[in-house]
């Protein structure tokens, strides 16, 4: 029974350049940095056509399109897709909150479709389409999920909130009338320990009116 | 999660000659929604993981002598969505909608729903498939209110499919391709027993990967899955029933009946099944049915509770299946 090696293994590594998490890392970890650090072009790109020739268990070239911008990285194929952006590109949106594929805390939209990306190897999201929540809302331009969200309270801690928001999203877009059962259904995968059910579904409803008759943001 | 090699391939073949012949070694890699969470527990610690996403033979639905090829990466979501499992199978579509939540059915496969290891806790928390310590399974005399009611000594777990019992109900098959070809069985003998904790709950071997899903036409066969649960999303359920009924007018020529999430493999229900040929289904008969299905039962200290859940689910799959209210 070995259920606490989380730290021990997902060594985190500061990146390159100075960033506040990079920095509160960098005080607890003096490791060399050496597997995670941004890379160079040239080396970028060979994991995504591995085909049948195994890579790793060593840091790889990894390529991910996040938010519409290509990121090249050099992380182990055991790194998370959530872990990736959360340690590597310091895109934190999205949060590490179980880590079992179950809270939805950690909620992104491949491809169209929202998964936990906790549950998703980086090296598996090459090739594809990866929205977080830094990708269509922000504070000065926020989306009408995230709008409705400030209106109704649908907040309390705020720690489910990005991937409530994230989750919201995916599923209006492939459900831009439903009813409150529906909206119940349809964020069926994400959690809220404050117990803010009743303002979220609220927010899901006026969000979709919204929306209505025109494009959302 | 232990580190490991990856690999991608885009042929059954190449998928097939990249694992290895011993169990623990290597793991197949689909939507990853157990996988992953079996590494980050070090329950599974490979040296090499073979995803099969990209090999493109084993995506899609396709129609095939009147039933249908359903191939195993096709996602959860995929094939709830899908028009013709829509038209002719509602037990796998209801089935399929009551697995966990948005994200799990986007990313989880049909291949991995059947694949996917027992939710049991004993084994979750490291004490083994089995859940033996010092020779004897914990599980009888333990925490055992989500365990089988049919068990199957020395297996306690329950079988942890969604989509097995309407498969098994439907007559559908699997599709094994392993070094030395392929081998098709009914999805019912997928499954196993194990012998002992290092033992495996499928009869696949560890270098086989189970590849399609074969579900003949249900044309004529009113079909309907009934799932009891504790929450409505984010977990399995602790019953459920997968009927399929052939019948002429308004009488059961034929059925079957296979109860879900109550043992170690799904469990045929024989007596209920035969008691229901030659009928007219009515709420008492249906009642009557799940009465029997249950009848064999040999609930552990903390379940018996399941018993009255699976009559429940027995009785109004068949009323939804024959189009009557329950």
């Amino acid at each position: 029974m070995s259920n606490h090696h989380d730290e021990l293994d997902e060594k985190t590594h500061p990146k390159g350049g100075f960033s506040r998490r990079g920095f509160f890392r960098g005080v607890g970890v003096t490791s060399g940095a050496i597997g995670s650090a941004l890379i160079t072009e040239d080396e970028a790109g060979a994991a995504q056509g591995a085909g049948a020739k195994a890579v790793g268990p060593g840091a790889v070239p990894v390529t991910l399109n996040i938010n519409g911008r290509e990121h090249k990285l050099n992380i182990e194929p055991r790194v998370t897709l959530l872990d990736a952006c959360r340690n590597h590109l310091d895109i934190t949106g999205a949060k590490r909150v179980c880590d079992r594929a179950t809270c939805g805390a950690c909620s992104m939209i491949i491809n169209g479709k929202v998964v936990y990306s906790c549950t998703v190897l980086a090296v598996d999201a090459q090739g594809r389409q990866i929205t977080t929540i830094e990708g269509f809302t922000s504070p000065s331009k926020p989306h009408p999920v995230s709008a409705a969200f400030v209106n109704n309270d649908a907040q309390q801690c705020g720690y489910c909130t990005p991937g409530f928001v994230t989750a919201a999203k995916a599923f209006l877009d492939r459900n831009p009338n439903p009813t409150e059962a529906q909206v119940m259904k349809g964020l069926g995968g994400n959690l809220c320990r404050c117990g803010t059910y009743m303002g979220v579904r609220k927010a899901v409803l006026e969000a979709a009116k919204a929306m209505k008759g025109g494009k959302n943001a | 999660m232990q580190a490991f090699e990856y690999a991608s391939p885009t042929s059954v073949k190449e998928a097939v000659d990249m694992l290895s012949s011993n169990w623990g070694e290597t793991d197949v890699l689909a939507g990853g929604t157990d996988l992953i969470s079996l590494m980050k527990e070090y329950l599974h610690t490979p040296k090499r993981v073979v995803n099969i996403k990209g090999i493109r033979e084993l995506g899609g639905i396709r129609k095939s002598g009147g039933g249908l090829r359903i191939g195993a990466t096709v996602t959860i979501d995929e094939l709830a969505e899908s028009a013709p499992v829509r038209a002719e199978y509602p037990s796998l579509v209801h089935a399929a909608l009551g697995i966990t939540s948005p994200q799990i059915r986007n990313m989880g496969t049909v291949g991995g729903d059947l694949c996917q290891r027992p939710r049991c806790w004993y084994f979750r928390q490291g004490f083994g498939l089995l859940g033996i310590e010092n020779g004897a399974s914990l599980i009888p005399d333990g925490e055992n209110k989500y365990h089988a009611i049919f068990p199957h000594p020395p297996a306690y777990y329950v079988n942890p499919s969604s989509l097995a019992p309407a498969l098994i109900a439907l007559g559908a098959k699997v599709k094994l391709t392993g070094p030395g070809g392929s081998r098709e069985l009914p999805v019912e003998q997928l499954y196993t027993i194990p012998k002992d904790n290092n033992s495996r709950e499928t009869v696949l071997a560890p270098n086989e990967i189970l590849t399609e899903i074969i579900v003949p036409s249900a044309k004529g066969v009113r079909n309907a899955t009934y799932e009891v649960r504790q929450k409505e999303a984010l977990d399995w359920p602790l019953s459920a029933a997968a009927v399929a009924l052939k019948m002429k007018g308004t009488t059961i020529s034929s059925a079957r009946i296979v109860l879900g999430h109550v043992g170690p493999t799904p469990v045929i229900a024989g007596e209920a099944e035969r008691m229901l040929a030659g009928k007219s289904l009515n709420q008492n008969l249906a009642a009557e049915a799940g009465k029997a299905a249950v009848s064999g039962a040999k609930p552990l200290s903390e379940n018996a509770y399941k018993l009255q859940l699976t009559r429940v689910a027995v009785k109004r799959a068949l009323m939804e299946a024959a189009g009557l209210k329950a």
